[in-house]
């Protein structure tokens, strides 16, 4: 075991899978000479040459297609999106192109590329670098999402991305990159579509994912001080998600908790509610609950955004209500 | 640089590669009209000069990115006339399985990365594929082809920064036949692709799009200079669009005057006019007409006899599917 912060686990799936396989290169706004916005790809150019490391002009739109064309051709890009609010540009090469080369040209290739991407607030970043925007991707067929919430996920699902021969948006909560975390130094995959129960109870099923786990699980600290136990699921991957484990849960304890720190309309948590509400329909004893941001843009105010943001605090508050 | 003096079975080359286009594009209009071909088709009558002449200079390694008018750069770079009518007749059989259709046949194996239905974004996916190229060091190059429509696309002007400053294996082939979709270039477009070329620090080329040699010549001097690690260079071809910007299109925007005119710039009957000064007999060219006639034929004949795409098998291709048919 080796402690590591969540950037540098990063850094060690990118450095390891590089080394593993040429193919692989990177790409993105200062990732090489300046090693990236949040330090997280310092080294490699050194490591690996400014053509498998390679600086863009700011030009996301070129870019993520070029990644596309580059992944048609036979290599592995691992292209880096500054802040997830700048996907907005890079949405034709990942929706129209990425997405469905593989289908459309009859399974005659996938598109194996990786495309990393901050979100998250808490930094009094603003209405265009802070949102949380996976449910768009999840939402389109063709593509993968994971989100971890700790170093050793990071490092472990980064390797299965690059590995996976499908496109898959990799998503970095930006408040965990300093998080320190035990990661084995045997290299490992996790594999994509697992979850992890990360908190044993058998009072309410929390299903969360990315930065939202820590507070879940602080939540679960609060919780446990007055008798009531909860169950806390890292989804750890968003598209596909682990049906089977949320399933598994909910049958145990019957009530079922959903928070993301995205905007709750139309989100993660809608679908999962939907789904439970189906297969899970004979095992519910209460409405299925959500906790997540209100349908207002990010604020900057550091006052305003901590109104804004899903915390423990709303978690206790919304199993208190599932628990009445 | 010599010109390259072209001899005969270059010249039947080039002609055979045209005239497929050509007589494909016209059988499919009649499929389409006789609702053989379902969705809708975009046809590139009046400019196979481009495709065919770019298309017979690359190798099987080379990479072509192509757009919605993209019959012909598909069959210039080897696209198989069963594995096309397959496709656009939407049947299994198809080189996508008939998933895709018109504006996506692809076949990666000889680098043809595919018709494409977003406008300009042939052009960043050739550039990525040309970046490609450079780090896998093929020798490859990777030809970006599109339309005056795309000029417009703020991408096409990201994807001519980046292949100029990283000195990308990459030719940009600009079709530009005067129409953007359903609206005068000159109306959409202020600037000209030769400014624009400039002004990324990139050599540049205009040629008479329906002159085959022409076309051939410049795409040759171009492809050196890129095979020769110059960077990319653009290839700027003049050319006109004979049919609606689908086809079906009334195209009542379009002056009579230029409808009627289209035919004067026929880049067929231009070329065999070049073929006979070159001592290339009428019954040789006929001879390859009739041949090319009864292989579409029978092309159309055995995609009419196809097998409807199967449903399970398209679901279950959204993902790759690992070993023992578990999805990764």
């Amino acid at each position: 075991m080796s402690e590591l912060r969540f950037a540098q686990a990063i850094n060690r799936a990118l450095s390891e899978s590089m080394t593993e396989d040429d193919t692989v290169m990177l790409m993105g706004e200062d990732i090489a000479e300046a090693g990236g916005p949040f330090g997280v790809t310092r080294g490699l150019l050194a490591k690996f040459g400014a053509d498998r490391v390679r600086d863009t002009p700011i030009s996301e739109m070129a870019m993520s297609n070029a990644a596309v064309g580059a992944a048609l051709s036979g290599v592995k890009p691992v292209l880096e999106i500054m802040f997830m609010d700048f996907m907005t540009f890079a949405m034709d090469a990942l929706v129209n192109q990425a997405a469905k080369a593989r289908f459309m040209f009859g399974g005659q290739s996938s598109v194996p590329m990786v495309v990393r991407t901050p979100h998250g607030g808490g930094i009094s970043a603003g209405p265009q670098h802070s949102q949380c925007l996976e449910a768009w991707f999840a939402h389109v067929p063709g593509l993968k999402v994971v989100c971890p919430s700790n170093p050793a996920d990071a490092y472990g699902l980064l390797k299965a991305a690059i590995a996976d021969p499908d496109p898959v948006v990799f998503v970095e909560n930006k408040s965990l990159y300093a998080l320190k975390g035990e990661v084995p130094e045997t290299p490992f995959r996790i594999p994509i579509g697992q979850a992890s129960v990360v908190r044993q109870g058998q009072d309410v099923t929390v299903v969360t994912y990315g930065g939202m786990v820590s507070r879940a699980l602080q939540a679960a600290e609060m919780l446990a001080k007055e008798g009531v136990f909860i169950e806390v699921i890292d989804l750890r991957s968003i598209q596909p998600w682990d049906e089977a484990t949320v399933l598994a849960s909910l049958s145990k304890t019957h009530r079922l908790l959903i928070a993301h720190e995205a905007v709750e309309a139309f989100g993660v948590g809608a679908e999962i509610a939907a789904r439970m509400s189906d297969v899970g329909f004979d095992e519910l004893d209460a409405p299925i609950m959500r906790v997540a941001a209100p349908f207002v843009p990010v604020p900057f105010a550091p006052g305003l955004e901590k109104q804004y943001q899903p915390s423990a605090d709303k978690i206790v508050e919304a199993v208190h209500r599932l628990m009445s | 640089m010599a010109k390259h003096a072209y001899n005969k079975p270059e010249l039947l080359a080039l002609y055979r590669k045209m005239v497929t286009i050509r007589l494909v594009e016209l059988r499919l209009g009649r499929l389409f009209a006789d609702g053989e071909v379902p969705g809708f088709i975009h046809l590139s009558i009046g400019q196979e000069a481009v495709a065919t002449a770019v298309g017979l200079l690359l190798d099987n390694m080379d990479t072509v990115a192509s757009t919605h008018r993209g019959h012909g750069h598909a069959l210039a770079k080897g696209v198989g006339l069963d594995d096309f009518f397959y496709e656009l007749m939407a049947k299994e059989e198809g080189i996508c399985k008939g998933r895709g259709g018109s504006m996506h046949v692809a076949n990666l194996s000889i680098g043809m990365l595919g018709a494409n239905a977003i406008v300009g974004a042939s052009t960043p996916i050739a550039m990525g594929s040309a970046m490609a190229h450079q780090i896998r060091k093929t020798g490859g190059v990777a030809v970006a082809f599109f339309g005056d429509g795309a000029m417009a696309e703020g991408v096409l002007h990201e994807s001519l920064n980046m292949a100029s400053l990283w000195k990308l294996p990459l030719l940009f082939v600009c079709e530009n036949n005067g129409w953007a979709e359903f609206s005068p270039t000159h109306k959409q477009f202020v600037a000209k692709l030769a400014d624009l070329s400039a002004a990324f620090n990139i050599p540049y080329a205009k040629v008479n799009g329906n002159d085959v040699l022409a076309v051939s010549d410049a795409a040759r001097l171009a492809l050196t200079d890129i095979r020769s690690g110059k960077g990319p260079y653009v290839l700027e071809c003049t050319t006109h669009r004979w049919r609606g910007h689908y086809e079906g299109d009334p195209q009542k925007y379009r002056p009579t005057h230029e409808l009627e005119q289209l035919g004067d710039h026929d880049p067929v009957k231009f070329f065999e006019d070049v073929m006979r000064k070159k001592g290339v007999s009428d019954e040789e060219m006929e001879s390859v007409r009739v041949e090319l006639e009864s292989a579409i034929e029978l092309s159309v004949e055995r995609a009419r006899a196809g097998t409807s795409p199967d449903w399970h098998s398209a679901q279950s291709d959204v993902y790759t599917a690992a070993e023992g048919g578990q999805h990764v």
